[in-house]
């Protein structure tokens, strides 16, 4: 079992750290803002996608053989995996039929999600992940923290050191420019050594049968352009039906994501290069049933832009490492927990229900909705802690019976004050552990209204 | 049962009653896109050259410190002479891996986003050229300017079998406590010369 507040309590041990955290985070939210108010029709945008994205999930399979059957056309070759374990052994073996030792990766959450790059190695293929802040995270031997920014979390002197130890930089060097300098020189022997490369897909389109794939680093394209073959794995929900379609979610993917107007390299892959090899691997690991519950379908339609985590004040201030999870952030925790309820239960509860992440959410997900109704299922399931549950049950009772509130709430204004502070702020009162108690009034508010209007 | 028609049954199975497509948004029209277009590249990091006509673009070109001082120029722009290779005739894509310069044509740009766009087939015979090249740059005639997104796939003529691009400034990122650094793998500058 994995508990949020457990590890967030960690993260928030280093007060300086977590505020630096909170605020380089929140940086993104607000570049994200200004992008979204240059756009005049921006609201009609999120509600056009959010009404694509459930059309295509209507028509999954329908879209989906189209774009077999064009991709199929156009030189690709398409596989299919019901799970993780199944998406991992048809790389393999794509890699290993043609003796690939070495490959580039660029960014991938459904690999994440599969565990790819520890198959692979331990099947003696070099993986190379090529986005920076990936590799940055790779050579830590540590997962990402950020979908979208993977080394968010770490400080320039922290990369500064790996990079000297990894790459041999000069001790104590900790400028971006240098740093990113020495990666790029580094990873560009890796590319131009690389037997394949791997990408995820951002939008595949049924109508032509392609894929395409956004990066500012440009890591897709020097990992798939040299190298003879190119493997493009993507979840069944990536599925646009044309490019008409891909042009209102494309407008709205970097502007959530980082505040750019639209990503360095928007690449769009209909067929293998010149005497080359392109494979499309489609999983299912699980969508299929998240399609059949009218609760939670619209989790599907998410684009992977981290708008939602930017903004969320759990996440700024608990850091990505708390969701334990390859997806954190709002997002993360209706992933995690759609995976594995009894082992992600506490995600739904790292959620102030503040609402800010629906109202950034590009593809117009109801998220916090959603976050409320998988407690719902998690107290349904018995899967909340007794004193949770016992808490719950008891602020049922008093706030369901008018005379138990009145009672209660007179009982605490006048006993409250009299005891002693270790009773009030005992081990099981959460608030009071960094917080005061707020001073209790004379009267409550029924019975001011009362003399007012008397 | 195979995989694929096992995940086609259960998303069959699954599907919920079918939602309408909605219709595209009009987009945002510039009353002069060509302004537009030159702020969004300068924004995201690129340089706009304003050049009257083809004799000035290679006048202009000539000045260019980052092609005037580069060894090696892959140019598959008509009229613009490569230098130290021939990228129309290079056999393998890592050839290309000792450019300097590469000269490319855009087919039209996109003035609410400052992106252009590159079919495969105008890129020569090895797509890496775009990508694999120290610095870019890039030749688009003024009169081609889209205002929106919208516009430009309306525009978009997608090559199959193929590829092609929506290219935005030069490389970039900001994983390092996100300070921008220009140049992560591509190009480490991309000009632009706006003919017209």
């Amino acid at each position: 079992m994995s508990s949020h507040p457990v590890k967030a309590s960690a993260f928030l041990t280093d007060e300086p750290r977590a505020h630096w955290h909170d605020q380089s985070v929140w940086f993104v939210r607000v570049k994200r803002d200004r992008m979204a108010s240059m756009v005049p029709e921006w609201e009609q945008l999120r509600e056009s996608a959010a009404q694509i994205k459930a059309h295509t999930i209507s028509r999954l399979a329908d879209y989906l053989e189209m774009f077999e059957r064009n991709a199929q056309a156009n030189g690709i070759q398409v596989h299919w995996a019901r799970d993780g374990a199944e998406h991992n052994e048809i790389v393999h073996k794509i890699l290993a039929d043609r003796g690939v030792t070495r490959l580039v990766k660029s960014k991938s959450m459904l690999t994440e999600e599969c565990g790819l790059n520890p198959y692979l190695e331990a099947r003696g293929i070099e993986v190379v992940d090529t986005d920076l802040g990936e590799r940055i995270m790779q050579l830590l031997e540590q997962p990402p923290s950020h979908i979208v920014m993977p080394a968010i979390h770490l400080k320039r002197e922290e990369i500064g050191e790996l990079f000297h130890i990894k790459l041999n930089t000069t001790k104590g060097a900790s400028d971006p420019n240098y740093l990113t300098e020495a990666a790029r020189g580094h990873l560009r022997e890796k590319f131009l050594a690389a037997q394949a490369g791997l990408t995820g897909v951002n939008f595949a389109i049924a109508e032509t049968g392609g894929i395409v794939v956004c990066t500012n680093e440009g890591n897709a394209d020097m990992g798939t352009h040299l190298p003879p073959l190119h493997i493009a794995c993507m979840g069944v929900e990536k599925i646009v039906p044309g490019t008409r379609e891909l042009g209102v979610l494309i407008r709205l993917l970097a502007r959530s994501a980082t505040g750019q107007p639209i990503t360095t390299y928007t690449s769009h892959f209909h067929g293998p290069k010149r005497n080359g090899e392109m494979h499309v691997v489609i999983v299912d690991n699980g969508r299929s049933a998240i399609t059949a519950s009218d609760e939670h379908r619209r989790i599907l339609s998410c684009i992977r832009c981290a708008a939602c985590t930017n903004t969320c004040p759990v996440y700024r201030r608990s850091g990505g490492y708390s969701y334990d999870y390859t997806v954190p952030g709002p997002i993360g925790s209706l992933l995690a927990p759609l995976r594995d309820l009894s082992k992600y239960k506490s995600l739904p509860y790292a959620c102030s229900l503040c609402a800010s992440c629906t109202d950034v959410c590009p593809v117009k997900i109801d998220l916090h909705h959603e976050l409320y109704t998988m407690r719902q299922e998690i107290a349904d399931k018995g899967l909340l802690p007794w004193y949770k549950s016992f808490a719950a049950k008891a602020m049922g009772w008093v706030l369901g019976s008018k005379f138990m509130y009145e009672i209660s709430g007179k009982l605490m204004r006048s006993i409250v004050p009299q005891l002693p502070r270790a009773l009030v702020f005992n081990r099981w009162n959460a608030w009071g552990r960094q917080r005061e108690l707020p001073p209790m009034p004379k009267k409550s508010f029924r019975e001011l209204l009362k003399e007012e209007r008397s | 049962m195979s995989s694929r028609d096992q995940i086609l049954r259960d998303l069959r199975k699954s599907a919920p009653p079918a939602v309408a497509l909605p219709p595209v948004p009009t987009g945002i029209i510039y009353p002069d896109p060509v302004k537009q277009f030159e702020e969004m590249f300068t924004s995201v990091g690129g340089r706009c050259l304003r050049v009257a006509d083809s004799t000035a673009l290679h006048e202009q070109l000539a000045k260019l410190d980052v092609f005037a001082n580069a060894r090696v120029v892959a140019s598959v722009v008509r009229g613009i002479e490569s230098r130290g290779i021939d990228p129309m005739a290079v056999a393998d894509p890592h050839d290309l891996a000792g450019v300097d310069v590469a000269v490319l044509p855009a087919q039209f740009g996109v003035a609410e986003n400052g992106a252009v766009w590159i079919p495969g087939s105008a890129l020569g015979p090895e797509r890496a050229i775009f990508v694999i090249a120290q610095y870019v740059v890039l030749v688009l005639s003024a009169s081609q300017i889209v205002s929106n997104m919208h516009q430009a796939y309306d525009r978009v003529q997608i090559e199959r079998p193929g590829f092609g691009l929506f290219l935005c400034g030069p490389s970039k990122t900001a994983d390092i406590e996100q300070a921008l650094v220009i140049g992560a793998h591509g190009a480490r500058s991309c000009n632009l010369f706006l003919v017209g």
